[in-house]
């Protein structure tokens, strides 16, 4: 990872975060679908990163993204999960001649079958943590598990819009 | 030695996840109690200001609508305080001047809020410099909001009524039988009222309001109206759903309330030793 990768990979997750903030807190498609769109700055942090650090980046954008929704540990708590779970993930979805050093784990760069088998089971699991937390003791499990899968697509579509849009091709972030 | 050592290295990024998710936990659950002390929230200066333009180019767009919200509560206003007026060839008698004067009032606007999770929040631009505190209460002209949880020096956070922690002290109108309001977090327009008796004759479209027992609110503020009544379920409560009259999706200008007595209220309890926890 070099200085000019870091540099944009940042400024990624300011713009996600504040577009998170800004825009999407109150956003919940017919009740149901919420969506995080930061979690592709998580999700997209070059894959040769170690655990240890990618753990204390997440916890750490996941707090900050709390302060301002006013739950605060709900997001880290999820967020870190996810940290948590992904390069377990990357290593049942290693292709056969293993991955490129240089390579980001992106749909430009990866092909989007891909990236939704990278990205879906990772941001389900995220949404699953993060309403099972938010409604401990009031919510049924139905209500979990349903606001979890729309909440999961819904965040995917519109990560792959983003990543369409806004992502160059070989070109770092 | 060594080899548990390296064994707890091996496990390092484990322990480590597992160290994160119970501070988030313990955050998460400190945070979380309507009385307890609330850490970093959207009240710090720096979030608050961010916040506060935010809603300052969204309200833009519904200024139209706040207006004439505040016209008809300002019209409200002048036909109660004509009647209040004295005619001058009338007597007057100061009954007590202590329970006139026993609730302070403040303007506040809301610049955060939210509505889908199950503990909503929303964040005001007053604070303690002008003279907001941790209690008092939040309503606006069409019913109550929420009460103030944690203020900073310019901005102030509250639990919303849309929240599992919240429990308002509420009568219904036309009865006077008194209960709670609690929110079951599923809709953001309606609530329970709990601990109502199952002889009590309540109807749907009977108001509920505020019932002045829990020094928070002012008596006879606007909760909501009955929408649908269950006889099934618990032996000794009725279910009631109640639709809150407060649209909380367009919250935007508030009155904060402030109970002067509060402390010698609080001491008298202690006193008998009532805890009384609304």
């Amino acid at each position: 990872m070099n200085f000019r990768s870091l540099i944009s990979f940042i400024v990624l997750i300011l713009i996600l975060g504040l577009f998170q903030i800004l825009f999407l807190k109150n956003l919940a498609l017919f009740g149901i679908a919420f969506c995080f769109i930061y979690l592709v700055g998580i999700l997209s942090i070059p894959l040769q990163i170690r655990s240890v650090p990618l753990l204390l980046i997440s916890f750490g954008v996941g707090l900050v993204i709390d302060i301002f929704y006013d739950t605060l540990g709900l997001n880290a708590a999820a967020v870190t999960f996810l940290a948590f779970l992904r390069p377990f993930w990357l290593k049942i979805l290693r292709p056969n001649g293993g991955y490129d050093e240089s390579t980001l784990p992106t749909l430009q760069e990866m092909g989007i079958g891909w990236f939704i088998s990278y990205a879906l089971p990772l941001i389900f699991a995220f949404c699953l943590v993060f309403f099972i937390a938010d409604q401990w003791g009031t919510g049924s499990f139905i209500g979990v598990v349903n606001k979890s899968l729309f909440s999961s697509i819904f965040t995917l579509l519109l990560a792959i819009i983003v990543q369409l849009l806004f992502f160059k091709r070989r070109r770092g972030i | 030695m060594l080899r548990i050592l390296q064994f707890l290295y091996r496990l390092r990024s484990f322990l480590l996840f597992v160290l994160l998710e119970v501070l988030a936990i313990w955050l998460l659950v400190a945070n979380n109690s309507p009385q307890g002390a609330a850490f970093f929230n959207s009240s710090t200066s720096m979030v608050g200001s961010m916040l506060e333009t935010q809603s300052d180019v969204r309200d833009f767009f519904s200024l139209a609508e706040a207006n004439e919200a505040l016209v008809n509560e300002n019209s409200r206003l002048m036909e109660q305080l004509k009647s209040l007026k004295t005619d001058p060839d009338s007597v007057e008698l100061s009954l007590d001047s202590v329970l006139s004067s026993q609730f302070k009032f403040l303007g506040a606007r809301v610049i955060s809020n939210s509505l889908r999770y199950a503990q909503n929040h929303l964040t005001l631009n007053k604070g303690s410099e002008q003279g907001v505190k941790p209690g008092m209460g939040i309503f606006n002209e069409s019913g109550v909001v929420g009460r103030v949880k944690s203020v900073s020096s310019n901005y102030s956070v509250g639990i919303s009524l849309l929240n599992n922690d919240l429990l308002i002290s509420s009568i219904i109108k036309s009865t006077g039988d008194f209960g709670s309001i609690n929110w079951d977090g599923k809709n953001s327009q309606t609530a329970k009222l709990l601990y109502v008796p199952r002889h009590v004759k309540a109807q749907v479209g009977d108001t509920i309001v505020t019932s002045g027992f829990s020094a928070v609110f002012p008596r006879n503020i606007n909760i909501g109206i009955i929408s649908n009544i269950i006889q099934s379920g618990d032996p000794n409560y009725l279910d009631i759903e109640v639709a809150l009259t407060t649209d909380f999706s367009k919250v935007s200008y508030v009155y904060l309330v402030e109970n002067t007595e509060i402390n010698e209220l609080d001491s008298l309890y202690q006193k008998s030793e009532i805890t009384n926890e609304f």
